[in-house]
C-alpha cells in the first residue's frame, strides 16, 4: 500500500509540470522559480539540521568496537580500523564506512533449517545489498558531478575526462553512459528488494518507496531527454547559467523540450524533500557516535558537558553507619569504632 | 519458573513471515510470561523514582500518573537535547533492514517487533509525531503515531526484550545503536513508574549493601571465608583474602554473582588462588563488592551513582589502582562511562603489574585493569606455574560477552589465557563470536526466570552455535568472562546443547595453578576428581 501511495505521488509530480508547462505555458515558473526555491530550502534546512545535530552534546564515548582493542600487550594484535584507538585510525574507519560501506559489507542472511528434527541456524554471506547500495550511490554521485558541466563555463577538463570514462562503452549517439544503466538497475534492485522480502516490506514506509521512485523517475526522464527527445542542451545550459548567475534568461528559449521541465521539477522536488527525509543519512553518517569516536575512553578523558556533580554514591560512611555493629562482630575493619 | 515449551514446539512456533496487519495495528501480547515482574513499590521508592505502587502488566490499568503523557513527552524532548546519538538515530534510519535478522530475539521468535529497525520505530514513530513537521502534518503516512497508553505497554514489552547487546549496531551502515534507543526508552518508562523488579531490586541493593544480591558485610565475609576453607580443602593451601583493608596496592572488584552462585564461586576461588600464587598486595571490599552495574539498564544517573563507589572506595582504602574481575556490562561501564561520570581519579596511578612491571597505558585514565589483561601479561612473562593436565580432557570454547566484545574489544586476551591452561580449544562459527557474538539473551537485566521462554528463544543462536561445536568437536566446556553469563548460559546450554558445562576463565586458571606448598591435588575447584584421580573418588 505504501508503495502504491508513493507511485501515485510520483505520477502526480510528473503531471504538474506536464500541464503547467504543456498547457499553461508557465516555463518561467517551472524553469526558474521552482528550482530556485527548492535549492534555497535545501540549503537552509540541510544546514539547519546539521547544525542541530552538531550542537547536541555527545555525553559518552560509545563507539561500537568491531575488533580487538589496543593494549600494551604486544602479543595481542590490535584491529586498528575496526576498533580505532586514535583519531587517525578513526578517520580511516570513517572513510571505509562512507566510501566503502564497511558495516554493510558485513551483512549476512540467517536461515533456520531442520535436519533430523534438529535446528541448524545458518549464516550466509549476503553482499547483494552492499553491492547494489554501493553501485547506486556511486552512480548517483557520478551523475550529479557530470551535471556540473551545465553549471560551469568553460567546462573544466576533469568533467570531459569523467564523461569519456562514463561513456567508455562507446555505444550509440549520444553515447550511452554506464552510470545511467547502473543507477536504473540499482534502484530497481532496491525497490524489488523492498517489495519482495517480506520483513523488509513490513518495515517499509511511504518515506522509503517515495525517494526510490522519485529517483527512478528522475533517471527515466533524464534518459528520455538524452537518448530520445535529444533536447537542446545549449539552450538548457543557457537557462541554468542564467539561474546560477542570478540573471535568468527571459524569455525561456522555446526550443527546450517539455521533458526537461519534468526532469527539472522532479529534481527540484528531490532537493526540496531532502532535508526533511531519511536522505539526511548523507549528513548523519558523519555524526554517528558509534562510528566517529575512537575507543580511547580508558586512556583519554571524555567530558560530558551536562555531567551532574551532585550525583554522589551512597557514601562509605553511611554504609558503615548502617552496618557497623555486625561489621565489628565479624572482625571487619571499621573507620569509626562504635 | 514459567513453563517452557519443549524444543520441537518452540521451533514449530517460530514464524518469520510478518502478519498481514501493519505493525501499528498489532497489539503486544501482555499475557504472563511475556514480561518480567514489575518493580516492587518499596524498591522504586528507595531509589527515589516516581510513581511507586503495586501493579501488574496483565492489568488493564497500569496506574500511571495523570500527567503521564506530558512526562514522557518532556522527557523525550530533554533527551533529544542531551544525546546526539538519540537525535541522529531518530532522524537517519533508512530502514534498509540489514539489522533485521541480526537480533537473537528475532531469530528465536520471528516477531517483527524484535527486528532492531522496528524496535527503534516504536520510539521513532512517536518522535515523528511529536517533534517533526512531516509527522505532525501527515501522521501515519509519514510513519508517525500518537503516544497512547497502548504505546507505553508496547514499549514495556519490547524494550525489555532487548538486551542492549549492540549486535545490530555492528551491521548498521550508520551505526545506529539499538542499545542507545532502548536505554532512552527505559529511562522514559521510569519517568512514569514503569520498570522491572529484576533490575531495580539489585540496583537498590547495590546502593545500600554494596552488591546486587543484598549481601551484608558480615555475610560477605562469611562467604569469602567459606571459599578460603574450600580452597584449603582442595589444595592444602590457606590463601589470604583481605577485606576492607587499607594500604594495599590493588583494590579488586568483581561481580557479586561470583560470590553467590554456582559456577561463579569457582571463578572467585580462581581469583583468590591467582592472587595468592603471585603474592599480590590487594584487598577486596564489602562496600564496593559489586562489579556489575544495573544502573546501566536503568538510567545514566543511577549508573553514575552506583559506579561512584569504586573510586570512592579506592580513595578511602588508599589503593594505587583497581583490578576488575570477569563481568560483561561492568566493563562497558568502566570502558565507556566510568571516567566521564566519576573521574578523573587522579589519586590513583596507572595500573602497573607488580610482578612483570608492565605499565598498562591503555588504562591510563580509568586506572582500572581487566583481570584477563593482567593474567595474560603474567602468562606471557612466564610468571605462573601451570599444570595444564588438571584441565585435561576438556574441549573448551569461548563465549564472547556482548559488552567486552562490542563496547571494548576484549577478544584475544581471554582466549590467550584459556589456551595457556587447556589443551584443546576451538572457536564457535565466525558469525557467532568475537564482534559478531550472540547474546546469552539474559543481558541488560533480563536474566530472570519468569521470562525463561523469551530467554531460551533468544538463546537459540548461541545455543545452536554451541551445539554445532559440541557435535563436531566434542566441546564440553563453555568458558565466559561474565557473571550474568555464568547464570544464564547453564539453562541455555541445558536446553539447546545439553552436556556442555559453563565455566569462568579464571576457574580453569585456578585449577591449573601449581600453588607453593600445596598437597597432592585430587579435586578441581568443584570438588570433582581431577583427570587420572577418578579411582580415588571411592
Amino acid at each position: 500500500m505504501n508503495a502504491i501511495y508513493s507511485l501515485v505521488f510520483v505520477f502526480a509530480l510528473v503531471l504538474i509540470p506536464l500541464f503547467g508547462v504543456g498547457a499553461a505555458q508557465q516555463t518561467y515558473f517551472f524553469g526558474v522559480c521552482v528550482p530556485w526555491t527548492a535549492f534555497l530550502i535545501f540549503l537552509v534546512f540541510f544546514t539547519a539540521k546539521i547544525i542541530k545535530w552538531a550542537s547536541r552534546p555527545v555525553p559518552f564515548s560509545i563507539p561500537t568496537t568491531a575488533g580487538q582493542q589496543w593494549s600494551n600487550l604486544d602479543f595481542i594484535v590490535h584491529d586498528k580500523y575496526d576498533n580505532p584507538a586514535t583519531t587517525g585510525q578513526t578517520w580511516i574507519r570513517m572513510i571505509l564506512e562512507v566510501f566503502a560501506f564497511r558495516s554493510l559489507f558485513r551483512n549476512t542472511s540467517m536461515r533456520v533449517a531442520m535436519k533430523d528434527g534438529k535446528p541448524i541456524v545458518g549464516y550466509f554471506s549476503a553482499k547483494w545489498l552492499w553491492l547494489f547500495a554501493l553501485m547506486f550511490h556511486y552512480a548517483f554521485f557520478t551523475i550529479a558531478v557530470r551535471h556540473l558541466r551545465l553549471f560551469l563555463n568553460p567546462v573544466p577538463k576533469v568533467f570531459e575526462i569523467l564523461e569519456t570514462l562514463d561513456g567508455l562503452l562507446q555505444i550509440g549517439i549520444p553515447r550511452l553512459y554506464l552510470t545511467d544503466m547502473v543507477i536504473v538497475a540499482a534502484v530497481m534492485f532496491l525497490l524489488l528488494r523492498r517489495v519482495a522480502v517480506p520483513t523488509v516490506r513490513y518495515i517499509s514506509q511511504v518515506a522509503d518507496y517515495f525517494p526510490l521512485l522519485l529517483i527512478l523517475a528522475i533517471a527515466a526522464s533524464g534518459i528520455y531527454m538524452r537518448y530520445y527527445a535529444k533536447v537542446d542542451v545549449v539552450a538548457i545550459k543557457q537557462l541554468i547559467l542564467g539561474m546560477v548567475t542570478l540573471h535568468p534568461v527571459k524569455p525561456i528559449p522555446a526550443t527546450i523540450d517539455i521533458s526537461f521541465f519534468i526532469h527539472l521539477f522532479l529534481v527540484s522536488t528531490l532537493i526540496f524533500y531532502f532535508p526533511f527525509s531519511k536522505l539526511m543519512h548523507l549528513g548523519g553518517v558523519f555524526l554517528s557516535p558509534t562510528r566517529n569516536m575512537p575507543n580511547d575512553s580508558r586512556f583519554v578523558r571524555h567530558v560530558n558537558p551536562w555531567n551532574d556533580p551532585n550525583i554522589k554514591p551512597h557514601s562509605y560512611a553511611a554504609y558503615e553507619d548502617d552496618f557497623r555493629t555486625p561489621m565489628i562482630a565479624a572482625g571487619l575493619p571499621v573507620d569509626k569504632e562504635a | 519458573m514459567a513453563k517452557v515449551p519443549n524444543q520441537a514446539d518452540l521451533l514449530q512456533s517460530m514464524n518469520y513471515t510478518p502478519p498481514a496487519k501493519g505493525w501499528m495495528d498489532v497489539p503486544p501480547n501482555l499475557a504472563p510470561g511475556n514480561w518480567a515482574y514489575p518493580a516492587k513499590a518499596e524498591k522504586v521508592e528507595y531509589l527515589g523514582f516516581p510513581n511507586p505502587r503495586q501493579w501488574s502488566p496483565a492489568d488493564e490499568d497500569w496506574k500511571l500518573p495523570p500527567d503521564w503523557w506530558q512526562r514522557i513527552h518532556e522527557g523525550f524532548k530533554e533527551r533529544l537535547g542531551k544525546y546526539r546519538s538519540l537525535q541522529v538515530f531518530m532522524d537517519i534510519c533508512v530502514r534498509c533492514g540489514a539489522c533485521a535478522d541480526k537480533c537473537h530475539f528475532f531469530i528465536g521468535s520471528g516477531d517483527p517487533k524484535n527486528m532492531p529497525v522496528l524496535r527503534a520505530e516504536l520510539l521513532r514513530s512517536i518522535y515523528r509525531n511529536d517533534f517533526t513537521m512531516a509527522g505532525k502534518i501527515l501522521g501515519r503516512l509519514a510513519g508517525a503515531r500518537p503516544l497512547t497508553l497502548d504505546v507505553i505497554k508496547e514499549w514495556f514489552i519490547y524494550f525489555y526484550q532487548c538486551t542492549e547487546c549492540r549486535r545490530c549496531s555492528l551491521f548498521c551502515p550508520y551505526g545506529i545503536d539499538t542499545a542507545e534507543v532502548t536505554m532512552m526508552a527505559r529511562e522514559l518508562l521510569h519517568l512514569v513508574g514503569v520498570g522491572i523488579n529484576w533490575i531495580l531490586e539489585p540496583a537498590s541493593n547495590c546502593n545500600r549493601t554494596g552488591n546486587h544480591l543484598g549481601i551484608q558485610p558480615h555475610a560477605f565475609k562469611d562467604i569469602v571465608d567459606f571459599m578460603v576453607d574450600d580452597i584449603e580443602e582442595i589444595t592444602g593451601v590457606r590463601v589470604n583474602a583481605p577485606l576492607n583493608e587499607k594500604g594495599h596496592e590493588v583494590l579488586f572488584i568483581t561481580p557479586s554473582g561470583d560470590a553467590f552462585a554456582d559456577p561463579g564461586i569457582y571463578t572467585f576461588m580462581g581469583y583468590l588462588l591467582l592472587f595468592h600464587h603471585i603474592g599480590l598486595d590487594y584487598t577486596l571490599s564489602t562496600y564496593a563488592s559489586e562489579g556489575g552495574n544495573f544502573g546501566l539498564f536503568t538510567s545514566a544517573d543511577l549508573m553514575k551513582k552506583i559506579n561512584g563507589k569504586m573510586y570512592h572506595e579506592a580513595k578511602r582504602l588508599g589503593s594505587k589502582w583497581i583490578l576488575g574481575g570477569e563481568c560483561g556490562h561492568m566493563w562497558r561501564v568502566i570502558n565507556q562511562y566510568m571516567d566521564t561520570m566519576n573521574g578523573p581519579a587522579d589519586f590513583l596511578s596507572v595500573p602497573t603489574s607488580p610482578i612483570t612491571g608492565t605499565v598498562f597505558k591503555n588504562a591510563a585514565q580509568t586506572k582500572m585493569l581487566h583481570i584477563c589483561e593482567f593474567t595474560a601479561d603474567l602468562m606471557k612473562h612466564g610468571k605462573l606455574n601451570i599444570d595444564k593436565s588438571r584441565n585435561a580432557g576438556k574441549v573448551v570454547t569461548f563465549h564472547d560477552s556482548c559488552n567486552p566484545a562490542r563496547a571494548m574489544g576484549l577478544l584475544d586476551e581471554p582466549r590467550y589465557v584459556i589456551k595457556n591452561v587447556v589443551d584443546t580449544y576451538v572457536d564457535m562459527p565466525a558469525q557467532t563470536i568475537r564482534e559478531q557474538t550472540f547474546c546469552c539473551a539474559g543481558g541488560s537485566g533480563l536474566n530472570t526466570d519468569e521470562i525463561m521462554e523469551i530467554r531460551l528463544r533468544g538463546g537459540l543462536p548461541r545455543g545452536n552455535a554451541l551445539k554445532y561445536v559440541q557435535d563436531r568437536y566434542g566441546v564440553d566446556t563453555l568458558a565466559c568472562i561474565c557473571a550474568i553469563d555464568r547464570a544464564t548460559l547453564p539453562p541455555l546450554a541445558d536446553y539447546w546443547a545439553p552436556g556442555v558445562s559453563v565455566t569462568g576463565v579464571h576457574e580453569m586458571v585456578g585449577n591449573a595453578l601449581i600453588m607453593e606448598g600445596e598437597g597432592e591435588r585430587t579435586m578441581n575447584l568443584r570438588q570433582e576428581p581431577l583427570p587420572g584421580m577418578e579411582e580415588e573418588e571411592v
